[in-house]
């Protein structure tokens, strides 16, 4: 790694400040951050650790939605959303390993957009509300394509806040050597219709199946998505899996969670 | 440099570190505390992981000036006070969960913290917390007969496979 100084403010105000300075970069958990530092990927000049920030831990309910502090570690989530949003709290449960989920944070998670990142399709398809320290922006206008998102310099996720959908589930095709999804689906049925979003499969990142969410707001079962079929144009190809076979799990485990949820 | 302190098996410990420093360089390196191994200092193999405040973590993908005012426990502070093996690092010896040893103080520390959260796990919630240490030796089968024994179960009908 590169030398850097790290600052640990506590607050959003003087974590916002201490970003103001050439090359600094904000340390969530650190679970992506550190290995692409080891990498020498990044040179930042100054870190500027999120952990002490009080206002940007935990999770608190207003009406039906749950907010979840930027800060906030999966294993928190995985505990403490389980009675509100299960669906979520099962995603948090499955991301990578307990030791990652003891530091992994969802503020980082959103904010690197990694294109097989588990997070985005909770938020992509609850219609999440991603909060910063400067402004609200909706999950459908903030992922902009792989490691991208409508993030400005220096803006820090400060929480997410999901709507409560009726019922939900999250189907992770593992790819066992990294432990993050080959292809993973989020279902999410609200009292107006039903979202789908897809991470893992497409060089653009995660998206929304929407032909799928129609087919699924008629009748929500799996045998709605019979006549569907997803293009593989645009999926990842890697040694992992090819186009083909993601655009084909995509619809498997977009069948598996509407069955789960239903 | 950012002077550190934290407590460490017990003990107080107080340094001045650089920003990047690692928690597994500070521990290894600056304390000569090398029961913590480094596998793959990619995140991936657990072979590095102790606990800060009760709860284990990848000590290579932690920065020690994170550890600030932390309770960080080792694999050196977990054998009785007496010196010998505890209850956990017993079962390890007593069932075979080791060959060359090297993924084992991973193992020691992530499988304390399954039993602090889950006191009597089933064999396939230990080996679902397990996901994240990597052995390249046993085979993992005595690793988990091994945990379960630690939690006090019966494991005379597991074979030694
Ligand atoms: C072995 C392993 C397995 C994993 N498996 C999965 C998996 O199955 N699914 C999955 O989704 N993820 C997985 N991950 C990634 C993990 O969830 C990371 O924790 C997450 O992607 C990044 O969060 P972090 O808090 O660690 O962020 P960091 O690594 O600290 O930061 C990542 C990026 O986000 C920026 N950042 C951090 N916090 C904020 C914020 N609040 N506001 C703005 N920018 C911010 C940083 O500057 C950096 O660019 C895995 C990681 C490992 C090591
Ligand atoms: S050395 Fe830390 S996870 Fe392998
Ligand atoms: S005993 Fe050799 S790596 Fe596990």
């Amino acid at each position: 790694m590169y030398a850097f100084d790290i600052e640990r403010p506590t607050t959003v105000a003087d974590a916002v400040e201490a970003l103001k300075a050439d090359e600094a970069q904000p340390l969530g958990g650190g679970q992506t951050l550190i290995p692409t530092l080891k990498a020498r990927l990044a040179a930042p000049s100054k870190l500027v650790s999120l952990g002490n920030v009080k206002e940007m831990q935990g999770i608190s309910i207003d009406g039906d939605t749950l907010r979840i502090g930027g800060a906030t570690i999966h294993a928190t989530v995985a505990t403490e959303a389980r009675s509100r949003y299960p669906g979520l709290a099962r995603l948090a449960s499955k991301i990578g390993d307990p030791a990652v989920r003891n530091r992994g944070t969802i503020g980082g998670s959103i904010a690197n957009n990694d294109p097989a990142a588990c997070y985005p399709a909770a938020a992509l398809a609850s219609g999440a509300t991603i909060i910063t320290n400067t402004r609200q922006v909706a999950a459908d206008d903030f992922f902009l394509g792989m490691f991208e998102t409508a993030l400005d310099e220096g803006e820090i996720v400060t929480a997410v806040s999901f709507p409560i959908p009726e019922a939900s589930n999250y189907q992770k095709f593992v790819q066992p050597a990294s432990r993050f999804p080959l292809v993973g689906v989020f279902v999410a049925k609200f009292a107006d219709g039903v979202r789908v979003a897809v991470t893992g499969a497409s060089e653009g990142g995660v998206f929304r199946w929407t032909e799928a969410e129609q087919a699924l707001s008629g009748t929500f079962a799996p045998d709605a998505l019979d006549g569907l079929n997803v293009s593989e144009d645009g999926m990842i190809n890697d040694l992992h899996g090819d186009g083909e076979y993601r655009a084909h799990l995509i619809k498997i485990m977009t069948g598996r969670a509407v069955k789960a949820a239903s | 440099m950012t002077k550190v302190t934290m407590t460490i098996n017990g003990k107080s410990v107080s340094r001045d570190v650089e920003g990047q420093t690692l928690l597994v360089s500070f521990l290894r390196d600056d304390l000569h505390l090398t029961g913590t191994h480094v596998g793959c200092d990619t995140s991936q193999c657990g072979a590095c992981t102790v606990h800060v405040d009760g709860k284990s973590v990848k000590s290579c993908t932690m920065f020690a000036v994170e550890a600030e005012g932390a309770e960080v426990k080792t694999i050196e502070g977990m054998a009785n006070a007496d010196g010998s093996l505890n209850v956990m690092q017993q079962a390890f010896q007593d069932h075979h969960g080791l060959q060359c040893g090297y993924c084992t103080p991973g193992m020691v520390m992530s499988a304390t913290a399954l039993l602090k959260d889950n006191p009597k796990p089933t064999e396939a919630e230990v080996r679902k917390h397990l996901e994240g240490n990597i052995c390249r030796c046993t085979g993992y089968h005595n690793i988990v007969k091994a945990i379960l024994a630690a939690s006090g179960q019966d494991v005379s009908a597991i074979a030694a496979e």
